[in-house]
């Protein structure tokens, strides 16, 4: 079994499954319960200022998107920072770290950008002996109406400023959490490593509406007939959490700094996936909230047995490995021609290739009367709809065209060399090498 | 109770009040909410889809699991309905393993079919049970047309009549109307009195007078009804059966199939109705595991079909056979019945082993019976009908007979396997045809 120990910004734990600060994370029971269960960190439900603690909706606070079986694919929630006191999280937090030294606990901190509501919330959370802080500049609901939360991380200077503040009055590590619901989220990572943060983590939350009720048009989920808009998270959002990600691994200015990557972290191979593309580590939230804890055990063997196939002895050898194969689109190899194919033997003649080709596509796929359905070539511009449609994986697949063989659809012989958008004559800023 | 499966000859009550229950419960209960989004998401919305096809009624079936998986089964039973208005009893009774079941890409792909037949009684049976008609009569025509049978060809046919404005006459020899719906499909398939419930449930379209009791031959002649009505529809089925032509056939305890399943259906307490302690049914149908397998569920010990060809001739479906095997019915092929032996009342049945083409082996069996079930099919009855085709009324893809407006459909006319889902298309389709000829469509 393949050594999992993750050392993230000097932050040590058995394994880079981190719980993210959510529910799961709220009070004492439930960490002891995360810790027992083997997860490798967790980062504390979101404190706030000392005196009386925020309030919550007494109605629910997600709403959710399910796919088929009812599978929870999506989940949105209005649910506000820690509503305990913050005495009694600290306590907590102590307590429990006392109790797990080699496991990573991290306070997850949001007050109002003055530089002395930070000063005096980091004092009193370095006295409980955690490893860490993150900054939560994400949530996009009730604090940020309070100019707390997203409100801050939408703004790049706060960003910095707040960071800035943090690592003067603080010795612990900092992690800036940051909030998708940006144009650019270079720009706050940007701010937060200027401001000088040790790492950022994404992504929060997105605003999202996750249905309306056609009886009563309520937006779901509904307090007394309305709705407010909430922060997406789960599955759904994996893919747009990966880009942001990756978006800040691969931008040179950023100089690599660290990521804790989040966003709808379900299984082993999502973690690797995030870690592939720079995050140093994972944060999970939504899985364990439909699961619960144990789903760290898959995640563990998972990881743990893709990294002995390949041959990784530290889960760094992992991190920031599919980075350098991220790249713009301008630059992807137009020489690179491929064609659909259809495994015949596989086929089980559901004819979704064709529907979808035929009515949406580029009329590449052909139906005989005894439902055999075949490329055109001619046609054929590898657009990948067909592969994905199918329902029978590897039925249908993409096909290199080998350099010197001719694409059908364009009469031309396929080259060998790799060209791009930038020099291709169609290009009207076409500036070719002399 | 005093009688026991153990018990000696053809008696009643062999079972407790909560077997008969129990035994005669529905075979597939209706699916759940949830159950059904979950069945109906294994759906992959073909493109023209193979199990539309293999529907002798052609229903948009990709279209109506669809309308079920988005939390619309209203809308799903009404593609159902618009192309079977006995959609409720079809998802009940059709093969479905031979049908649409066996065309689903997912039985190829994985040998589980999309439970197409059980999404469309939960989508029919939804709407049903709210008591809501979802067609409605055109303007009246004034034309008339005479319905000969009001089984599933001719309900059908009268509905679709009856849709286009036309005022319709169902004439039935029986007490009620359903025909083999109603008589002649065992009880576990159509629980609580479904046949009925949909016969009144078709019958809301309005326009149709159902008339019981009316023979063709002897209450009602083909002359006088083309006389009287501006077209005919002829969905008289199979009134009669094949007799073994064995001595000994009239002995006590032989029976037919059909008779039995009928008293079967009608009767409102099953433990009066008697059955043997060793029956055996003759045939290699429907009827005949129909018969077998109710024989054993009203308590019989042994219950044996024979059929006196090999298993892949039988007509009963691979389904039928494993559900009869599934209740305990022996089934034994290859065996012709040669004699039937007893002293007034039956006793033993002998059979001679045959090939598949039928030839004698000269080797014998005999098997212990104090009730025979004749199933070996059904034919034909009735004089001065139109010109047969074989031993059926010959008719064009339309259901259009040799007479001048008469027309045809469901088990009395050739062409199409024995089914209620095929009766169904054959009455729409030419209910259709008589519309058009009624009203003078040129073309």
């Amino acid at each position: 079994m393949a050594d999992l120990t993750s050392n993230f910004i000097g932050i040590s734990s058995p394994n880079p499954f981190w719980l993210a600060s959510a529910p799961p994370t709220d009070k004492e029971y439930n960490v002891r319960r995360a810790f027992e269960a083997g997860w490798g960190g967790v980062v504390w439900k979101t404190l706030g200022e000392d005196g009386p603690p925020v309030v919550n909706v007494n109605g629910p606070r997600y709403g959710a998107i399910w796919g088929a079986d009812r599978r929870l694919l999506g989940l949105n929630n209005i649910e506000l920072i820690t509503d305990r006191p913050l005495q009694v999280n600290l306590d907590e937090m102590t307590r429990v770290k006392k109790d797990y030294p080699d496991r990573a606990i991290i306070a997850s901190l949001m007050v109002p950008v003055d530089e002395d509501s930070w000063k005096a919330i980091l004092e009193r959370v370095a006295e409980t002996g955690c490893d860490g802080v993150e900054l939560n500049f994400g949530c996009p609901h009730g604090m940020s109406e309070r100019g707390m939360g997203s409100a801050v991380g939408q703004v790049p200077e706060y960003v910095g400023q707040v960071a800035e503040w943090c690592k003067k009055h603080t010795d612990l590590p900092v992690i800036v959490k940051l909030t998708p619901n940006i144009t650019d989220i270079r720009k706050p990572a940007q701010a937060a490593k200027d401001g000088g943060a040790d790492a950022v983590s994404l992504i929060n939350t997105i605003n999202s509406i996750t249905g309306v009720n056609l009886d009563n048009f309520a937006p779901e989920p509904t307090i007394d007939g309305k709705g407010a808009h909430g922060g997406y998270c789960g599955p759904a959002v994996k893919p747009i959490a990966l880009n942001m990600v990756a978006e800040i691994a691969r931008t040179p200015g950023l100089g690599g700094i660290p990521i804790s990557g989040i966003g709808g972290v379900t299984t082993w191979r999502d973690a690797a996936e995030f870690m592939a593309l720079g995050a140093g580590n994972v944060q999970v939230c939504t899985a364990a909230m439909t699961y619960g804890f144990k789903i760290v055990e898959e995640m563990i063997s998972g990881l743990s047995e893709y990294m002995d196939e390949k041959g990784f002895t530290s889960v760094d050898q992992l991190v920031g490995r599919a980075v350098p194969n991220l790249s713009d689109w301008q630059h992807l190899n137009l020489n690179y021609v491929t064609k659909a194919r259809i495994d015949q033997d596989l086929c089980i003649k559901c004819g979704r290739c064709y529907a979808a080709c035929e009515d949406t596509s580029h009329q590449a796929i052909s139906m005989s009367e005894d439902r055999v359905f075949d490329v055109i070539d001619g046609e054929c511009v590898a657009c990948n709809l067909c592969v994905n449609v199918c329902p029978v994986e590897n039925c249908i697949t993409m096909e290199e065209l080998a350099p010197g063989t001719v694409d059908e659809r364009t009469g031309k012989v396929v080259e060998d060399e790799y060209a791009n958008w930038t020099t291709h004559p169609n290009n009207p800023g076409n500036c070719a090498a002399e | 109770m005093s009688e026991t499966a153990l018990t000696p000859g053809v008696t009643s009550g062999r079972l407790s009040a909560e077997q008969y229950a129990d035994n005669f419960s529905d075979l597939h209960p209706r699916l759940d909410d949830h159950e059904a989004l979950v069945a109906a998401d294994r759906c992959y919305f073909c493109h023209d889809a193979p199990c539309i096809t293999a529907c002798p009624t052609d229903i948009d079936i990709p279209l109506f699991i669809r309308q079920i998986a988005t939390g619309t089964p209203d809308a799903a039973a009404k593609t159902i309905l618009t192309q079977n208005i006995m959609g409720g009893m079809c998802a009940r009774v059709c093969p479905t393993e031979t049908l649409c079941e066996e065309a689903c890409v997912r039985e190829l792909a994985e040998g589980k079919p999309v439970l197409i037949g059980q999404l469309q009684r939960y989508a029919t049976d939804t709407l049903m049970d709210k008591g809501v008609h979802p067609f409605e009569r055109a303007k009246a025509t004034g034309k008339r047309v005479a319905v000969v049978g009001a089984g599933p060809a001719g309900l059908s046919c009268a509905h679709r009549l009856a849709m286009h404005g036309h005022d319709v006459v169902i004439y039935d020899a029986r007490s009620k109307p359903g025909g083999l719906n109603e008589f002649g499909i065992a009880a576990y398939k159509t629980v609580g009195g479904f046949a009925e419930r949909e016969v009144d449930w078709l019958l809301q379209i309005g326009g149709i007078t159902v008339e019981t009791g009316k023979r063709l031959g002897t209450d009602l002649s083909l002359a006088d009804l083309k006389a009287q009505f501006g077209a005919v529809f002829l969905g008289i089925g199979l009134g009669g059966v094949n007799a073994l032509d064995l001595d000994g056939e009239d002995q006590d305890g032989v029976s037919d199939a059909v008779d039995f399943i009928e008293a079967l259906r009608q009767a409102r307490d099953l433990s009066s109705l008697p059955v043997g302690r060793d029956v055996v049914v003759i045939g290699g149908g429907m009827t005949a595991v129909d018969a077998a397998v109710q024989a054993k569920l009203l308590g019989a010990l042994n219950v044996s079909l024979v059929y006196r060809r090999g298993r892949d001739r039988m007509n009963a479906s691979t389904f039928e056979q494993d559900l009869a095997a599934s209740k305990g019915v022996q089934i034994i092929t290859n065996a012709t019945p040669k004699a039937i032996h007893g002293n007034g009342s039956v006793r033993e049945i002998e059979f001679e082993y045959t090939d598949d083409d039928l030839t004698p082996t000269g080797q014998t069996v005999r098997l212990a019976a104090d009730q025979v079930f004749k199933a070996i099919g059904q034919t034909l009855e009735g004089n001065n009908l139109p010109a047969l085709d074989g031993r059926k009324i010959a008719v064009t893809g339309t259901g259009r007979t040799s007479l001048e407006g008469v027309w045809a459909g469901g088990d009395c006319a050739a062409g199409g396997d024995d089914l209620t889902v095929t009766a169904v298309a054959e009455g729409r389709d030419a209910a259709e045809d008589i519309h058009t000829s009624l009203i003078g469509v040129a073309g």
